[in-house]
């Protein structure tokens, strides 16, 4: 079992859980918290190389590292692990932005408790993309939804008792559909007096889930995954949740959570339910159209700055969705991209509104002005994390956003193409919040003298900053590197739904 | 008659010598020695399920006595294991309460009604006679009345002892009215024979009727909504070791105990009759169980909803009518009394200390009791079904083996109760809410729970988290479940 490399993704988080339960104090809390997380971003860069390494020495499966090992053998459980490039990407997604995160809780309050139910989270995270078999797959969606209730709860700001209960339950309600889902494609995943399977390989390679199940499971499960990835009409949870989070749990919540639903969407209900993804994708390209929308419309009219990224994200996130349901291979490797970029990005922004927050007490950019002279460190880093989110050459966003138009409009018909604009407009729109909230925040008059006596970062917050906008750029600068890292998953052969449209 | 058929029964005569070493303990040890009963209980009944086990594994998979009026096979003899764990956990939490003040002069009389209601309930499950099973219901269901009322002192106890007896003597009576429709249908209270004749008629309003009967007299043991009105009532007047048990161990009990009437006596008329009604009955019970619980703030009231509302879901285990869902059944009774047990353990350990069973009176106890709030929280989330915890294992395979049924009713029943998981994380999650998040100053101060109650939270911990991850526990029953001869027999899959 220990031979694969995969299943250290699990493991390095649960020593790490014992670890912090033995910390005697806060110096040991950190030690633990910043090793485990350096050791688990050297391993998705390992793995990284090393999976390029094995593509370019000739692999043509679709997943790497692929094992199981048998759990609940009457049910064909299985702990089954594999990755693509796809899941190679988010891992060293969430190891990054773990590691930030642990940066930004420097000096939260009872670090023991908060650290634990932190790296649960994350344990459930990246259990979430090591996993190929539905059951374990979604035993870790569920371990990653859980501790967010205690810390928003324990931790968080604001009407922190409603979000917190909120957030739980929406995303609780998505993984009962997602469950009822999940089971009904168990029971029609092999062919007649076939032997049934939770393993996502094995389902595509039967291909047996009839249309007409198609046509129910899909909804179920892609509404399912839908609400994590903040899908309109499900998208309520987010602005309360991540106004009233604490800021890692902000950062690993927009940044890496909330990609669980997207990466869900398209592993599960698109990959083994093709034909239903082909029929059904415009009733959910219309939720997601508007949610791409009305977050960006959301976000300028909004004066806390946590509200204005939690809309933004809900703007962006809908722009994951609406990519992945263009369904063709450049629009599915733009959302990928997409969801690699907001990830960094906004954890960038909720890790500078938490820094920010933490030195003037208040987040209402209406009472704060000309940050830029006071703390110039982060006042630039916020100037960076805005570029990279209206999409500015040179930064993650532009590339991940350019694709995805590129791909929508490969779609030559009236439908897609309305939406397609409508989703560019809200580029626009996203330009016109940022330049606002730059412009008020951080130009301008000092709107209170007490911000005179601020500090700028210390420097475990520069260590935390600099690691996510130095990510931003990498992708931005070689956008080419991760676009081959991703599209291969997207290739007709491998993902059937590209090759019937 | 061939005397050795009672070898059959060895299970029950291990109750009963049990009992009996209890019962003369009680009358003829000297009073300096008295104090250790509680204990010696809890160590005798280590000692039978010990034994139990060993039988379970290496006895007969099936074995009939007394022209098939009684049945023991390994599944019968894993569920009655089953409950005789939780049996343990209940004596083990009780030992501080049974040599309290209260209870120093009907110390014995606790755990010899204790005994005798267990001994009912082995008899409501292997019982394949009508006749045999009503005796079981009776001795069940009676000194549980007994036991309600230990509590003299309080008000409440007594109103619930009256209660419980009343709406028990009334259950029964509906139930035997059933029972003599079908007698009048089929000639026998025989499982099998009423399974033949029905077999061979077709469908009655007599038929309907009886089954009506049958069901609502069932109904009020498990306090499937409507016939729950007594829970609330009961559990919170009773003592909370009493509730505990009753709230675990009679409703595993008395659920296997429907599984195998539903299915082994009128097996053949499962989707003309049973099947809609308990479908009915899963909705209107988990629905309400859970709406109810939501404004209870009497914390043993509060479980008493939640138990409502929980014994709707382990009766999804008997509407799939096949072998995987008894498995997931009886897994979910498994852990089930371990979680249960978890959330009583603590509420009762906190009784005992202070006296509060209030919820809002439990704001900040994770500061004054980290450890009693961290064991009430694990319970809470393995109730409301939260992996890695035991809860999500068995709801999850409850709702796969109901699945398998396969029609799309099924999976509409499936859907309300996934949506009903919702609603319960909801109340769940307020307890969590009042012990950990609540700015409110602590009402409870900082108190050492006695041995016994920590031991029962450490076992009871141990099996949350356990029993779930270790997956030979689940993988053991589906199997044996599935080569069992007779549930094979009548099931569908």
């Amino acid at each position: 079992m220990f031979e694969n490399p995969l299943i250290y993704f699990v493991v390095i988080p649960l020593l790490m859980l014992g670890g912090l339960a033995l910390c005697k104090n806060i110096k040991q809390i950190r030690a633990v918290a910043v090793a485990g997380s350096v050791a688990l971003i050297g391993l998705s860069v390992w793995l990284l190389v090393d999976y390029l390494a094995k593509r370019a020495g000739g692999a043509t499966d679709p997943m790497l590292y692929v094992d199981s090992w048998m759990w609940f053998e009457p049910l064909n459980i299985h702990l089954a692990v594999g990755v693509d490039g796809i899941s190679i990407a988010m891992l060293l997604l969430s190891s990054i932005i773990v590691f930030a995160g642990s940066f930004a809780s420097w000096q939260i309050s009872d670090p023991k408790a908060f650290f634990l139910w932190l790296i649960l989270l994350s344990t459930g995270v990246f259990g979430f993309f090591i996993s190929i078999d539905l059951f374990t797959m979604f035993m870790f969606y569920e371990v990653a939804l859980i501790p967010m209730y205690l810390l928003i709860g324990v931790w968080g700001s604001g009407n922190k008792n409603y979000s917190a209960m909120k957030l739980t339950l929406m995303l609780m309600g998505g993984s009962a559909f997602l469950m009822l889902g999940l089971i009904g494609i168990y029971y029609h995943s092999a062919p007649e007096g076939g032997q049934l399977t939770w393993n996502i390989l094995d389902i595509v390679k039967n291909d047996a889930i009839p249309h007409g199940w198609q046509s129910f499971l899909f909804p179920m499960t892609f509404v399912g995954f839908g609400v994590l990835g903040a899908m309109f009409p499900f998208h309520t949870w987010s602005p309360d949740g991540h106004a009233s989070a604490p800021t890692a749990v902000s950062m690993l919540h927009a940044g890496v959570l909330m990609k669980l639903g997207g990466y869900g969407c398209f592993r599960v209900a698109i990959y083994l339910m093709p034909y239903a993804a082909n029929e059904l994708a415009w009733i959910f390209l219309v939720l997601t159209g508007i949610s791409v929308v009305y977050g960006a419309f959301s976000a300028c009219v909004q004066t806390d700055l946590k509200y204005i990224n939690a809309y933004s994200s809900v703007s962006h996130c809908g722009m994951v969705l609406f990519a992945i349901l263009m369904l063709n291979t450049t629009a599915m490797t733009g959302a990928i991209m997409q969801m690699l970029s907001h990830g960094l990005m906004t954890a960038l922004f909720f890790a500078l509104i938490g820094m920010i927050y933490g030195r003037t007490h208040t987040r209402d950019i209406r009472l704060m002005g000309g940050l830029m002279k006071i703390m110039p460190f982060l006042a630039v880093c916020y100037v960076i994390a805005g570029m990279a989110s209206l999409g500015l050459p040179g930064l993650s966003g532009f590339v991940a956003e350019m694709t995805i138009f590129v791909g929508s409009f490969q779609h030559t018909d009236m439908f897609h193409r309305v939406f397609t604009i409508a989703a560019c407009a809200a580029i626009v729109i996203t330009a016109v919040y940022i330049l606002r909230v730059v412009g008020k925040l951080l130009f301008g008059p000092v709107q209170d003298k007490h911000h005179l006596e601020l500090t700028d970062a210390t420097w475990w917050e520069r260590t935390s900053t600099v690691t996510l906008i130095i990510c931003v750029a990498a992708i931005g600068c070689f956008p080419n590197f991760f676009n081959e890292l991703i599209n291969f998953t997207f290739s007709p052969e491998i993902f059937k739904v590209i090759g019937l449209n | 008659m061939d005397y050795s058929q009672f070898l059959a029964m060895k299970q029950e005569i291990g109750l009963l010598i049990l009992f009996l070493i209890v019962f003369f303990y009680d009358a003829f040890a000297p009073r300096k020695v008295q104090k250790y009963l509680p204990g010696l209980t809890a160590i005798l009944m280590t000692v039978l399920t010990v034994v139990g086990c060993v039988w379970m594994f290496t006895g007969e998979s099936f074995t009939s006595a007394f022209n098939g009026m009684y049945e023991t096979s390994t599944v019968i003899d894993a569920i009655k294991n089953i409950l005789n764990i939780g049996v343990i956990i209940v004596l083990i939490q009780s030992v501080k309460w049974a040599n309290g003040e209260l209870m120093i002069m009907r110390r014995g009389e606790f755990y010899m009604l204790l005994l005798v209601t267990l001994f009912g309930m082995y008899l409501m499950i292997s019982a394949r006679h009508f006749l045999l099973f009503v005796i079981g219901l009776e001795s069940a269901s009676l000194p549980l009345a007994a036991m309600v009322a230990l509590d003299k002192n309080r008000y409440e106890s007594h109103e619930a002892a009256v209660k419980y007896i009343l709406t028990a003597c009334f259950s029964s009576a509906v139930f035997m009215m059933g029972l003599s429709f079908i007698y009048g249908l089929t000639g026998s209270l025989y499982f099998e024979d009423i399974y033949m004749s029905l077999a061979g008629q077709g469908l009655s309003v007599m038929m309907v009727l009886a089954m009506a009967f049958v069901l609502a007299g069932v109904g009020f043991k498990l306090s499937l909504v409507p016939f729950h009105l007594w829970t609330a009532d009961v559990y919170q007047g009773a003592p909370t070791s009493v509730t505990s048990y009753l709230s675990v161990i009679s409703k595993g009990a008395t659920a296997f105990a429907l599984l195998c009437i539903l299915v082994q006596a009128f097996g053949c008329v499962y989707s003309q009759v049973w099947e809609w009604m308990l479908y009915a009955l899963i909705i209107l019970t988990i629905t309400i169980g859970n709406l109810f619980a939501i404004r209870q703030r009497n914390m043993k009231r509060f479980l008493a909803f939640s138990s409502v509302s929980q014994a709707g879901y382990i009766m999804l285990g008997i509407i799939a009518c096949n072998t995987m869902g008894a498995a997931a059944m009886m897994y979910y009774i498994f852990v089930y009394i371990f979680s249960n047990l978890a959330a009583f353990g603590v509420i009762g350990a906190i009784e005992n200390a202070t006296g509060r069973v209030s919820m809002d009176e439990y704001s900040g106890l994770s500061k004054s009791n980290p450890r009693l709030a961290f064991t009430m929280m694990l319970a809470m989330f393995s109730l409301a079904g939260i992996p890695p915890f035991a809860g999500f294992f068995s709801k999850f395979f409850i709702f796969t083996s109901a699945i398998n049924q396969g029609s799309i009713a099924i999976y509409v029943l499936v859907l309300i109760a996934l949506i009903n998981t919702i609603i319960s994380l909801y109340y769940y999650l307020l307890v969590v809410k009042a012990m950990y998040i609540s700015d409110k100053p602590a009402v409870i101060d900082r108190f050492n729970s006695t041995p016994g109650e920590r031991l029962g939270m450490i076992i009871t911990v141990a099996g949350i988290i356990l029993l779930g991850l270790a997956s030979p526990v689940y993988n053991w029953l589906l199997e044996t479940t599935d080569m069992s001869p007779i549930l094979n027999m009548f099931m569908l899959q």
